[in-house]
């Protein structure tokens, strides 16, 4: 009982004791802060990378494909068996894109991935990323009339501004090509004046001059694209859509009022080349036009500013993956979907049985392993920073020891009482024990609630000091995502607390066991 | 010592030894003495008053020949202490003996051992030579937790420096040997007979009014009586005092020692006094003089109350 009392007493009239309070205090609620940040952002991460992925990709290892995909879709359905979702067949290929900003091309460098519209759906989120409602709703290559989000519908709030978008679709693209129609027709009017001018000075030798223009040199692309406009009216037609990942398409800023927007060099309505090589050994090049039809925003920046989705057939069609004779199509790829809880790695090295890397010029790959550097550079981010965290409460376990050293030489006198009185050595030690108990489970607990409001309210309090310092503290431009994402893991916490007590109680039992070993006498004799 | 306690013509100690743990007064001291207790048949009255209320009824004398009873005695005691290279000896062949119901004073200079003495017969210490018997049972060399249960069941210590817990209020620290000797249970299941006994003792020493005072807002002499019902909650068969008034003022002293007289009256409770001051050492049945850790006298005292009972010389 009296245990009880003292290190009670001590704890509310040893004010010393305070300082390594706030020490475990504040070192618990950093480490719940941080994992719960760094959890959420890995887990926003682990979402969008695996709502790109399927679960299982059975790649080609050469461009050419593989031809016999559909055999080899059976035999990958008689072993995944029920576990099987679903499967789609993907062309995956390295380009190069380039669109016309104030006439200057622009290129990029992408990945270009040729989509079964019917049955890409199956095996990833793909279309959940995607800025037009209905091609959310149904995967579409078409262009939409207009209808575009002009905001970040995801993040649920107005942050990111994109008024471009308004009318982007085929009301631009009309829009466009009328401008362009009359640029052209100008451009035409200003070349003949200034290949005839004699023509235009003279209205009366028109006739003659126009007799003349066959001895002009004829300009090949003029010739060119005239005879492209005969059989294709941007007004009404389109190219096979492209869907850009939006990085590659847009840039991000702040507008003159501060707000986040999105500026975009070219929208849904644009065409745009996309040059790539073709099948065949050796591999040829070659060049396909595009019409955009959607941005695809999955605020990974790797995939947003290199993925660019076009049909597969047209992809297979322009690479000359089509066997003239069968009829068949090649694919570099085949993306597997598996019903949830089934375990991807021995799904995976079922498949690799099936087909070895020796025999098969296939590379089977689960999704994790696919983004394996990255996600083993955020584990280890994650294990730096708890371990560096950690060592905040540990340093406060070190405040703890050395408290606890001051007071039982400031006690020396009270331990020779208790012991004069009958107290056991073990008895005295509890009440250190338990004193450094109380010290850990305050800190932590007290750390636990902070840590976990401040989490709560990580949102306000980051516009609070964006208000109060005048610097934007997490700067949606950076991070694409338009709130700090956060998931607090109860285990996580608990380990945290656990641990803080623990630190706390192991710095208090050698001052406890020297108050235990602490002789009588010589305690009283203490001054 | 005599004079002032014949002030006060009503207040009995009550029940010191009739604890919960011991519900009966201790056989020993009940038939080794033929001290009568005037404890439940007398008016208990609370004084409003301050300071001890004790009536000191004259001690019945002693029949000649018949000595009390040793409850403690030493024999060949030795212990000295190193201080780097150079051993000192503190206390040589210390044989000497305490008779139960008496006050035995140890008086020396300073330096001659008293306290060194006083903390081996309360087992705070182990001597390097010689026994120390307690109802005829060797105490200097039980385990561990054997002596620390001797110390809080059957032994009461008061001190010069009074050695109060500074955290806790008077009434705690009175209960402090409770809260060590039972587990948390107990001591909850217990808590009312506690509480009362610990209030009634604070009462006894004329400090009802300062139960929920810290140390350090009582006085000197305060203390020493906090300490004093302190010594009593768990009904020691010997209380051993280390300078019990030298920290204190001739009069607070003297109420001090008044405190000591009556209990060892009208409780019979056994009292081994350490004083290096010679006046108050004289006013104990019993004197042991130590001379540079050697008992140079020892014997009853000339002009004490007992004045018939032989001292038997060590």
């Amino acid at each position: 009982m009296y245990k009880l009392i003292l290190s009670w007493r001590y704890l509310r009239t040893r004010y010393i004791a305070l300082a390594s309070i706030i020490s475990v205090t504040l070192g618990v609620a950093t480490m719940i802060v941080v994992n719960s940040v760094m959890a959420g952002f890995s887990h926003e991460m682990h979402q969008r990378l695996h709502g790109i992925l399927s679960d299982l990709v059975i790649e080609s290892m050469g461009l050419d494909g593989i031809y016999d995909h559909e055999i080899l879709q059976a035999e990958v359905r008689d072993i995944l068996g029920d576990e099987l979702k679903g499967l789609t067949t993907v062309v995956h290929i390295p380009a190069m894109l380039s669109y016309k900003v104030r006439g200057e091309y622009v290129p990029h460098q992408i990945n270009l991935i040729g989509v079964d519209a019917k049955t890409h759906a199956e095996v990833s989120d793909f279309s959940r990323f995607l800025l037009h409602p209905k091609n959310r709703q149904k995967l579409s290559f078409a262009l939409h009339e207009n209808g575009y989000d002009t905001h970040d519908v995801e993040s649920g709030r107005e942050v990111a501004r994109r008024p471009q978008l308004k009318d982007a679709g085929w009301v631009y693209r009309r829009h466009r090509a009328v401008h362009e129609r009359h640029q052209k027709q100008s451009q035409q009017t200003r070349q003949s004046e200034s290949q005839n001018p004699a023509l235009f000075e003279n209205p009366e030798r028109h006739e003659t001059s126009s007799d003349t223009t066959a001895d002009i040199p004829e300009n090949p692309y003029l010739a060119a694209s005239t005879t492209e406009e005969s059989f294709f009216d941007p007004l009404k037609e389109q190219h096979a859509g492209v869907i850009l990942g939006i990085s590659i398409a847009s840039v991000r800023h702040r507008s003159t009022q501060g707000q986040v927007e999105d500026y975009f060099l070219c929208l849904p309505g644009d065409d745009v080349n996309i040059s790539f090589p073709t099948a065949g050994t050796p591999p040829d090049f070659g060049t396909g036009q595009f019409t955009v039809v959607d941005f695809y925003e999955s605020k990974m920046n790797e995939y947003d500013s290199t993925f660019a989705f076009v049909p597969l057939h047209q992809l297979q069609k322009l690479r000359g993956m089509i066997d003239p004779a069968t009829g068949l199509a090649a694919v570099t790829s085949i993306q597997i979907k598996l019903h949830e809880g089934t375990n991807l790695q021995a799904a995976c090295e079922r498949l690799r049985k099936r087909f070895p890397a020796r025999e098969f010029p296939y590379r089977i790959r689960t999704w994790q392993e696919m983004q394996g550097p990255l996600l083993a550079a955020v584990r280890m981010e994650t294990v730096i920073l708890n371990l560096l965290l950690f060592m905040i409460i540990a340093v406060a376990g070190f405040g703890i020891l050395a408290t606890f050293f001051m007071i039982v030489v400031e006690k020396t006198r009270d331990i020779g009482i208790l012991k004069s009185l009958g107290a056991p050595g073990r008895g005295v030690m509890s009440i250190f024990l338990s004193y450094g108990l109380s010290l850990g489970a305050v800190g932590s607990g007290v750390g636990m609630v902070l840590g976990l409001l401040f989490v709560h309210f990580i949102n306000q309090i980051a516009t609070g000091l964006e208000w109060v310092s005048g610097r934007e503290v997490f700067d949606p431009t950076v991070y694409y995502f338009q709130e700090i994402p956060t998931i607090i893991n109860p285990w996580t916490v608990s380990w945290i607390v656990a641990g803080a007590v623990a630190i706390a109680m192991t710095a208090s039992v050698m001052p406890a066991l020297r108050a235990a070993k602490l002789h009588p006498v010589e305690a009283l004799r203490y001054e | 010592m005599k004079e002032c306690c014949e002030a006060e013509p009503y207040k009995l100690l009550l029940h010191l030894q009739l604890s919960p743990e011991n519900p009966q007064p201790s056989t020993e001291m009940q038939t080794s003495n033929a001290v009568t207790h005037h404890t439940t048949n007398q008016p208990h009255h609370h004084s409003k008053q301050n300071g001890p209320h004790f009536r000191i009824a004259p001690k019945p004398a002693q029949a000649v020949g018949s000595a009390p009873p040793i409850i403690m005695s030493t024999s060949g005691l030795k212990k000295s202490y190193r201080k780097a290279q150079v051993t000192i000896p503190v206390l040589r062949d210390v044989d000497f003996s305490v008779s139960a119901g008496q006050i035995t004073a140890i008086a020396g200079q300073s330096g001659s051992g008293k306290t060194t003495l006083l903390h081996l017969l309360a087992t705070l210490d182990s001597p390097d030579q010689g026994e120390i018997h307690l109802h005829g049972k060797r105490i200097d060399n039980l385990p561990t937790q054997a002596r620390d249960r001797l110390r809080n069941e059957t032994l009461g210590m008061i001190f010069q420096f009074y050695h109060l817990l500074p955290e806790l209020t008077t009434l705690e620290n009175v209960l402090t040997p409770v809260m060590i000797g039972q587990s948390v249970m107990k001591y909850w299941k217990n808590w009312r007979v506690n509480l009362e006994r610990a209030k009634t003792l604070l009462d006894l020493v004329g400090l009802s009014h300062r139960l929920e005072h810290k140390p350090r807002e009582l006085s000197g002499g305060e203390m020493q009586r906090a300490a004093i019902a302190r010594s009593l909650i768990r009904s020691p068969q010997l209380l051993l005092a280390d300078e019990p008034t030298g920290n204190l003022d001739r009069q607070t002293g003297n109420e001090i020692l008044d405190i000591l007289r009556t209990l060892n009256e009208q409780e019979n409770l056994t009292i081994v006094m350490v004083t290096h001051d010679l006046e108050i050492a004289r006013q104990a049945d019993r004197l042991v003089q130590l001379v540079e850790g050697r008992v140079e006298e020892a014997g009853t005292v000339a002009g004490s109350r007992q004045p018939d009972v032989v001292a038997k010389s060590e």
